[in-house]
């Protein structure tokens, strides 16, 4: 039996205290079962499943296009890396080249992606642990990408658009000038988080040395992204398998030996910086000039003008709209550096025009069972600070 | 054992060749991804190898994952995806499972990741990890009856 408000207080017994489905700083639908000796977490039980909907078997039931629609609210915060991930495994299924200039729209956005999530991270973050107005300057620079993934892709969050072979539409005109006024004012908006925080002695007092994970402990647990470099391993998958033509840019894969909340935290911040520096060496590219999707019969859309003019196109444009397009036989494991970590996409093609399987290895779901780890023998007030660092999705982990 | 010949010379085929020959039924790479099929007794053995050898070092399971294939017999495919953090290589091992004995040897010993991993498998695929020291469902309720991701489960409507 538990004990009760009779029990006298300063025995061995342990408390179990629920925290969460529904708790302000779990993410989401986060429920944590924790083991309680007075304020010591004694042993910490993540259950998940609550946001679970399907969404693998939902791919086998549609075409590899329409499948691209639920990649987006996999992880709902990166809506363009899912996108990526996807689109990568299906063009290495069909053995698809895809044009210099969408491969790097599709860096320049997903860069974006990345600092977008990263934002919704450091405010809900910084204001679990009390800081309210991070929050409110994160959500104001969030505001910014937002306006851009809109005017680019008529969506704010639910983008699709990367499609297979490059891109849904031609980007519109004037995009860039949005870019590039983000990339001007930027990094002097990540001055004031860093005023606010970096120095902050009570910000240091709640992260400095909190959840301290060992870089051997990370890669047994399989723990990926951020939260693995700030344990100081240099493992990137930009850098180590690199897609989209990342090796074409010149960026450093950003750790620090620590391993606690404060090490993740600057990870992070200079993970940013390093996004933008990867915005603006793309920018430097002819971003203007080219097709911005592959020419494939029977595989990638024409384009309007074809179908209007080319019996051709205009038969390729019904049957991929009404059946889809059948890859060959065989199985891919597609993986990309996404904000959170290694987000690798299995598809298994059996030769019809619907994925036979479709498999989300999600860097939240693997990351979050790192998070006894983090919090056991430490107190209460601290797993709040563990679950902010691990930056999960429960979107994401649940799928 | 069928191997391709431009596989022989492969590090990890060879080196795994070295130390186990029956350790490998069947070895291809197709668009850059090479995949070992591994016998289902051999499994855990060869995760310890793979995992430790100094020369290989697939030091993180990236992924463990299954297929259907009903109503082809073997009907299940465990696939792992290895990663050398060092090297930068990937290896993807599959283990084929019969529909009636659908077990596997868990491989948490080796990389404690797994056990999630693991745990979602049994979930929506209903197959058993020998040894998994927490094998309960995860995302689906616990008196959910049934495994969503067969084959033999429907998308939509009643079981």
């Amino acid at each position: 039996m538990g004990s009760t408000i009779n029990t006298p207080v300063g025995t061995t017994e342990t408390l179990v205290l629920n925290m969460g489905p529904q708790h302000p700083s779990t993410h989401g639908v986060l429920r944590l079962v924790l083991e309680l000796d007075g304020e010591t977490v004694v042993r910490a039980r993540p259950e998940i499943g609550y946001l679970h909907t399907g969404i693998e078997k939902n791919c086998e039931a549609l075409t590899y296009s329409q499948a691209i629609t639920l990649t987006d609210r996999i992880d709902y915060l990166a809506p363009l890396s899912n996108n990526l991930g996807y689109c990568l495994a299906v063009e290495k299924l069909l053995g698809l080249e895809v044009p210099k200039r969408a491969q790097y729209i599709r860096v320049l956005l997903t860069e974006l992606t990345r600092i977008a999530s990263h934002l919704v991270w450091l405010g809900t973050h910084a204001h679990e642990l009390g800081a309210m107005s991070v929050f409110l300057y994160c959500f104001r620079e969030r505001e910014e990408i937002m306006k851009i993934f809109e005017y680019v892709s008529g969506q704010r969050m639910m983008t699709s658009y990367f499609r297979i072979g490059g891109l849904a539409l031609e980007p519109p005109p004037g995009w860039l000038e949005m870019v590039e006024r983000f990339v001007r004012i930027f990094p002097a908006r990540m001055q004031e988080y860093e005023d606010l925080l970096t120095e902050n002695r009570i910000w240091q007092m709640r992260t400095k040395g909190v959840g301290h994970l060992r870089a051997d402990d990370a890669i047994a647990l399989g723990v990926t992204g951020p939260t693995l470099r700030g344990s100081g391993v240099a493992y990137d998958v930009r850098k180590a398998f690199p897609y989209s033509s990342y090796d074409e840019f010149d960026f450093r894969v950003c750790t620090r030996p620590e391993g606690d909340c404060y090490a993740r935290y600057l990870v992070r911040l200079d993970e940013m910086r390093e996004s933008l520096n990867i915005i603006r060496q793309v920018l430097e590219r002819n971003l203007n000039d080219g097709p911005f999707r592959a020419e494939a019969p029977g595989v990638i859309p024409p384009s309007r003008e074809k179908m209007k003019t080319e019996m051709e196109a205009l038969i390729y444009h019904f049957k991929i709209f009404t059946e889809g397009f059948s890859p060959p036989p065989g199985e891919v494991y597609q993986t990309i550096e996404s904000p959170r970590g290694e987000l690798g996409v299995y598809v298994a093609s059996d030769g019809s025009p619907r994925p036979f399987r479709v498999h989300f290895r999600a860097p939240s779901f693997v990351n979050l069972q790192a998070l006894p780890r983090l919090v056991e023998g430490r107190l209460l007030a601290d797993v709040v600070a563990c679950i902010g660092t691990i930056d999960i999705v429960l979107g994401e982990v649940d799928r | 054992m069928t191997i391709p010949q431009e596989l022989e010379a492969h590090p990890t085929v060879r080196k795994l060749r070295e130390w186990n020959a029956a350790a490998m039924v069947e070895a291809w790479q197709d668009r850059g991804e090479l995949t070992v099929v591994v016998p289902r007794q051999w499994l855990r053995r060869v995760c310890e190898f793979l995992c430790n050898d100094p020369e290989l070092q697939f030091n993180l399971l990236s992924d463990l994952s299954a297929v259907d294939r009903f109503p082809l017999e073997p009907r299940f495919e465990v696939n792992y995806h290895l990663v050398s953090i060092v090297r930068r290589d990937r290896l993807r091992l599959k283990v084929r499972v019969e529909g009636d004995a659908a077990t596997v040897e868990t491989v948490t010993t080796v990389w404690p990741t797994a056990n999630w991993h693991e745990r979602e498998v049994f979930d929506l695929m209903g197959i058993r990890f020998e040894g998994h020291p927490d094998l309960r469902r995860i995302l689906m309720p616990e008196d959910w009856e049934g495994h969503p991701l067969r084959k033999d489960y429907p998308v939509t409507g009643y079981r």
